[in-house]
């Protein structure tokens, strides 16, 4: 009797523990959130990316090839933006400014390009330079090959570290089994150029035949989020997975990061990709969603507008039409909290140099988080 | 006997039309699989039963089954804003795909004879070109 007493309670603590696991991978909504969502943007269909300008104006890519300089409350469209191959997830991407803008006025924007002979379309990065609301000086800097007529994953996040590197992301292309795994060939992979679009001599495969010199890492699906840590200088990045599976990594010089050989995640018809959900020579991710959020965009909070969330993440979730707030405990997510809840697919997320939270939201805008006082 | 002749040989051609038609509805069909597994399956989900309240269902949908025109129009243009489907609200954004008039008929061939749903006219990619945008 003693002994099956100590067993039920055994059981029933393990249970508690098991439960307590679950807790730190499921999403807690909460009831007062502590801003209001102000639509400072409005009418755009699917805001891509955006960023902001010394003078405090914004940049804001829309998929279908728009790129618009808001600035004085007016939404200005500019001109001389390359032709952009529109299909599927493919499109006007992202926009970011040289950290030292001020002084040399580039401005990065990746997109999905037909440059090339084949059919279809690959991801380009170009730099540019902003005149009366014109792109002026544009330099190819990468242009993916081969092009395909696949939909999907075209990666496409831009990033600096504090170096000076620019790094961006191109995903898998729908070609899996093809790619990611194969450093000879572009897609699923982390690039690393210098900010002239210049090869870093020190990059990982400079010296391996036949290998796309510009990869940093490789292995991803479809990094939709691409971010420096600011407390660190690591580039993160958030991916997305199949069914399942989407993932946060830390991107490191010349890793694999597994897919397809390793994942989380299942194929949308529901039968298995592997079986494997590690390996030796694989990186594991600090976090992975299971179901899938489908995240995109991704921002650190640094700033002292939103005291409580310092040194937490922000990801958007497309599928599930919220914005995530994640609590970290070194490289460990510890909580996650949905934040404006049912708002529209979440595409991307910024802290703007004056410390405020931005959001672009699919079919509504781009919203400005104001605390509540 | 001229008649007998007659209905014989308009009996056969009928019949090879339809066989006939049967055969590129399949031959669609099969193509627009492999479109959907490309472009559409993220949100509408391998058995078209989509997101509830996100994604519409395609399965069974009365939206894709009674709106044929606005269907069409929804995946060659994009579709943004209110539909109902089913009894459900949908209030949200399908960017245009850039597919082609000949895959877009494929893929509504598919979508329309899959998971339940059975149409019994094939979608053309003439229909498809004129369809235009109101």
């Amino acid at each position: 009797m003693k002994n099956s007493i100590s067993i039920i309670f055994i059981a029933l603590m393990s249970l508690n523990l098991s439960c307590a696991q679950q807790n730190e991978n499921e999403v807690n909504s909460i009831d007062n959130p502590p801003f209001t969502a102000e639509l400072i943007i409005d009418e755009l269909q699917i805001p891509w990316g955006f960023t902001f300008l010394p003078d405090g104006s914004m940049l804001i890519t829309e998929k279908t090839g728009q790129l618009f300089h808001f600035k004085d409350g007016k939404k200005n469209i500019v001109d001389n933006v390359p032709a952009v191959y529109v299909r599927g997830q493919g499109g006007l991407l992202d926009v970011v400014p040289h950290p030292d803008y001020a002084n040399n006025g580039w401005i990065y924007i990746s997109y999905a390009s037909e440059e090339g002979d084949d059919k279809g379309g690959n991801t380009a990065i170009i730099r540019a330079k902003l005149n009366n609301n014109s792109l002026t000086d544009t330099q190819l800097l990468y242009k993916a090959t081969p092009n395909t007529t696949k939909g999907q994953h075209f990666g496409s996040r831009i990033v600096f570290d504090d170096k000076g590197y620019l790094f961006f992301s191109i995903g898998d292309r729908g070609d899996r089994d093809v790619n990611p795994q194969d450093i000879t060939r572009d897609g699923g992979k982390i690039y690393r150029l210098n900010a002239d679009g210049s090869i870093p001599s020190d990059n990982p495969f400079v010296n391996t035949d036949g290998a796309k010199t510009a990869i940093y890492s490789y292995g991803h699906r479809n990094p939709q989020g691409l971010v420096k840590n600011p407390m660190t200088g690591e580039i993160w990045d958030n991916e997305h997975g199949p069914q399942g599976g989407d993932e946060i990594n830390i991107i490191e010089k010349g890793k694999n990061y597994g897919w397809p050989v390793i994942t989380y995640g299942i194929n949308y018809s529901g039968t298995p990709i592997t079986d494997k959900t590690e390996m030796e020579g694989m990186e594991q991710p600090i976090h992975y969603w299971v179901p899938s959020i489908a995240p995109s965009g991704m921002a650190f909070v640094t700033s002292d507008k939103y005291p409580e969330w310092k040194g937490n993440l922000l990801i958007g979730s497309l599928k599930f039409q919220y914005l995530e707030r994640l609590e970290l405990k070194g490289n460990k997510v510890v909580y996650r909290e949905k934040l404006m809840p049912e708002m529209g697919r979440v595409r991307d997320v910024r802290q703007a140099p004056d410390g405020f939270i931005y959001v672009a939201v699919e079919g509504k805008g781009i919203y400005k988080l104001v605390p509540k006082k | 006997m001229k008649l007998l002749l007659l209905s014989y040989i308009s009996c056969i051609s009928l019949l090879t039309f339809f066989l006939f038609q049967d055969k590129v509805l399949e031959e669609s069909i099969s193509r627009g699989a492999d479109i959907y597994s490309d472009f559409c399956i993220n949100c509408h989900m391998a058995n078209g039963e989509g997101v509830e309240k996100t994604f519409p269902p395609l399965a069974k949908s009365d939206f894709l089954l009674n709106k044929r025109e606005e269907s069409i129009r929804g995946v060659k243009y994009g579709q943004q804003g209110y539909i109902l489907v089913n009894g459900v609200a949908y209030n949200n954004i399908m960017p245009p795909m850039g597919l082609e008039d000949e895959e877009i008929a494929d893929v509504m061939n598919y979508i329309l004879n899959s998971w339940g749903n059975k149409s019994d006219s094939i979608v053309t990619p003439e229909e498809v070109s004129m369809n235009v945008n109101k």
